[in-house]
């Protein structure tokens, strides 16, 4: 360490940090007129203005030519804090990371041109993943669009297919509305990014501002009461089914319906598996948990899909990841499928009994109407438990210790949960890592997992453990990553040691690309194209030197032994981030495994077992 | 492969026609013709859309273009219970010799002659897409010349209307 800068505690650091820096004295209150009554003020003023009206307490961001003019009241502002990131991706992961941690809309900003493209791939993550943040960017002045001026780009054009709404503002009297309206969108219904485009000449304008505004949005009604009938019919076939399986998807994450999942699960007794995106919505300890399915799901829990007679599909949305080969997929099971979305019911399976609605007032209905059916008896399950806990002592979730005695990724990752507990929040990166850090981790609440599903976008785990320390600055926040995910947005780690986010960060350093390396191994006769980054060979980058340059503190652990003495170590500084880098074997492989392409039933238990399903 | 005609209201904003065609090109679904045009309210335009579909397909084409938030109602209009139209100029190789011979199989078709020059013919004509296909057939050994057709629009029979409960 060449210097130690003040780093504020997050705790400290949290309420206006920015109008804190600006000067010793007193923040300038601004005289709050009667609500509704309108300002005069600029456009600038007037998005700072709507963003405290709607509740924003962090954004996430760079400034830049266009956006100047929002910057400037923004030193102001008491209510929002902005964290200067150093990339916008960055920001963007980190709306991203945010908003999965709190439940909260995430909110970043950037300027118009590379800095909006920048942020096009943390909006398409957030889209597929279906989370709430608004992006905001400036745009060249109103004159000048399409013109190919100085950074300019057609940001709305761009992110049309990677957002669930965009806006561009061309008068500043919309600017409190637009706001207003993108926030309901992005937080309602199902959940997604909308960006908020606004030309430099209408921050500039001088406008009125008064508040609240009235939306206008009249092709916008989800629906969030489930039909009644559906949801009868749905406990029809609950009562009736001998093997069925309850199928949770992020949805009910973002409906906050984990506690009436567990009394849905335990009132019925079905089995229950947790999707990548799910996890947590569920307790890992608990009995009727069979864990993950998909591809790399655990054998109980893809087995149970497959031999089920109904599947329960709640906020799921019977991705390739989870089905693998459509056609040959849970054959033999009806399907009630139940999500806020209608697009996604029937999308890939068609469904017996389709509900649209929230989640949670889906499953607490779903309860009374169960109750109620129970009058007409009820299916006994002792059958279906009894071929499910067989399953669960013949193919328990496990690994190999590797062969040439280098360090289990498996282990660290095990040990890192073990440790930091169930409390903790874990993000992770895109790869083989994430995959046993979904396995691995004992996850017991919701929201304490924040992984980039549906993208799977390289280079998500250090912005959004960012984020979401930000969001809650009391949790412990690890970050798993890969050494490639890892080298894709690790100068955040500045922002984090000068804003006062001490996250910790783990990088599984394999020294390759070990997802493509698995699949080069499995599937390309084991020629090894472009998958070494030589973070072992030539020790580039030096992760620990690497932290230290960043402001954190770097450790390094490559034995069994020092895992735990490390990890403790790591636990114990919080007033920067760490990094350990845990040197570990390279041919490590996440198994069980559905190849792509294959049907569920071809999954492999470990390399060369395969559970024979059809044989049941 | 069946012939769909949706009717879809939209808010009259920039952009929703780009958000209508990139959900269509992005979904893999192929827009057959489309139509678009002002509606008796100001801040409504009205799409008409022919896609070539199976159900299934067309369940996922609704519902998608049901979740742009600028999407405001989408009505199928089936054929039996709705009067389709399109609009066709083309422009006929037409001199002294044939010129009568024209002008019959435009009387025929009850199309009209907008544009004459020693040459050639401008005929417009409406009707279904049979209708002006067939013109069209008829009019091909003169030579066309040059020819304009718009999509279909299309309205539902009756006295109900489509825009009377969506748009407050």
């Amino acid at each position: 360490m060449t210097s130690a800068p003040s780093r504020p505690t997050p705790a400290a650091a949290n309420p206006g940090t920015a109008s804190a820096a600006a000067g010793a004295q007193p923040a300038r209150p601004k005289p709050a007129p009667p609500t509704g009554t309108p300002v005069r003020v600029t456009g600038a003023q007037s998005l700072v203005r709507s963003l405290e009206a709607v509740g924003v307490e962090i954004v996430f961001g760079i400034p830049g030519g266009t956006i100047l003019p929002a910057y400037d009241p923004l030193l102001d502002s008491t209510k929002v804090r902005h964290v200067l990131v150093r990339h916008e991706q960055g920001a963007g992961h980190a709306a991203t990371g945010y908003a999965q941690a709190t439940g909260k809309v995430g909110v970043c900003m950037a300027t118009s041109g590379p800095g909006a493209t920048n942020l096009v791939t943390p909006l398409a993550d957030a889209n597929m993943d279906s989370v709430p943040i608004v992006a905001i960017t400036g745009q060249q002045s109103r004159a000048l669009i399409g013109t190919d001026a100085f950074q300019e780009a057609d940001i709305c054009g761009i992110t049309i297919p990677v957002t669930k709404h965009n806006f561009l503002v061309t008068d500043p009297i919309d600017i409190p509305r637009t706001i207003a309206e993108a926030f309901h969108l992005a937080g309602t219904g199902r959940p997604g990014p909308v960006l908020v485009d606004i030309p430099k000449d209408v921050l500039q304008e001088y406008t009125s501002f008064s508040w609240p505004p009235e939306l206008r949005l009249p092709g916008y009604r989800p629906t969030t009461r489930p039909h009644g009938k559906q949801v009868r019919e749905a406990a029809k076939l609950i009562r009736a089914a001998k093997r069925p399986v309850l199928y949770v998807g992020g949805g009910v994450l973002k409906a906050d319906a984990s506690a009436e999942l567990l009394e849905l699960a335990e009132l019925t007794g079905i089995p229950v598996v947790t999707t990548l995106m799910a996890r947590g919505a569920f307790p890992d300890s608990h009995q009727q948990h069979l864990g993950m399915p998909g591809m790399h799901g655990t054998v109980p829990a893809v087995g149970a899909m497959q031999r089920s007679d109904l599947l329960v599909a709640l906020g799921a949305r019977f991705d390739d990841r989870v089905t693998g080969q459509l056609s040959s997929f849970a054959p033999d099971a009806k399907i009630v499928h139940a999500d806020i979305d209608p697009a996604e019911i029937s999308k890939n399976r068609r469904a017996d009994v389709p509900i649209v609605g929230d989640c949670k007032e889906i499953i607490v209905e779903l309860i009374a109407a169960v109750k109620a059916e129970r009058a007409n008896g009820t299916a006994d399950l002792a059958p279906w438990w009894a071929t499910l806990d067989e399953w669960r002592r013949t193919f328990p979730l496990g690994y190999e210790w590797p062969e040439d005695g280098t360090l289990s990724p498996q282990y660290v990752i095990e040990r890192i949960g073990a440790i930091a507990g169930p409390e903790a929040i874990y993000t992770a990166g895109v790869g083989q890592h994430q995959m046993w850090a979904a396995q691995h981790v004992r996850y017991e609440n919701p929201r304490t997992w924040l992984n980039s599903g549906g993208l799977g976008t390289m280079g998500y785990a250090v912005p959004a453990a960012m984020g979401a320390k930000f969001g809650k600055p009391d949790t412990v926040v690890w970050a798993i990553d890969g050494d490639g995910c890892f080298q894709m947005t690790n100068q955040e780690l500045a922002t984090c040691a000068i804003e006062g986010a001490p996250i910790k960060v783990a990088v599984i350093n394999n020294g390759n690309l070990g997802m493509v390396r698995q699949w080069q191994n499995l599937f390309y006769a084991e020629r090894y194209s472009q998958t070494d980054l030589g973070t072992h060979k030539h020790r580039i980058p030096d992760f620990t030197l690497l932290a230290e340059a960043l402001g954190c503190a770097g450790l390094r652990c490559e034995t069994k032994d020092d895992v735990d003495s490390v990890i403790a170590r790591a636990m114990e500084i919080n007033d920067r981030p760490v990094v350990v880098d845990f040197v570990v074997g390279k041919d490590a492989q996440v198994w069980p495994m559905v190849a792509a392409g294959t049907g569920n039933d071809e999954i492999m238990a470990a390399r060369g077992i395969r559970p024979l399903f059809d044989e049941g | 492969m069946s012939v769909h005609t949706l009717s879809v209201l939209v808010e009259n904003k920039p952009g929703v026609l780009a958000r209508v065609a990139g959900l269509f090109s992005r979904r893999s679904f192929n827009i057959e013709s489309l139509a678009v045009g002002p509606t008796e309210h100001p801040d409504v335009s009205r799409m008409t859309i022919v896609v070539a579909v199976e159900d299934l397909p067309l369940e996922q084409v609704t519902k998608q273009l049901n979740k742009l938030i600028n999407v405001i109602k989408i009505v199928e209009l089936e054929p039996a219970v709705a009067v389709q139209r399109e609009l066709l100029l083309v422009k006929v190789r037409a001199d002294a010799t044939v010129r009568s011979q024209v002008l019959e199989t435009v009387q025929l078709f009850r199309a009209k002659v907008v544009d004459v020059s020693p040459e050639a013919l401008t005929i417009e004509a409406t009707g279904t897409a049979d209708k002006i296909e067939a013109l069209l057939r008829m009019l091909e050994p003169y030579g066309v010349r040059e020819m304009v057709q718009s999509g279909m629009v299309a309205i539902g029979r009756g006295p109900r209307s489509i825009t009377a409960t969506a748009v407050r």
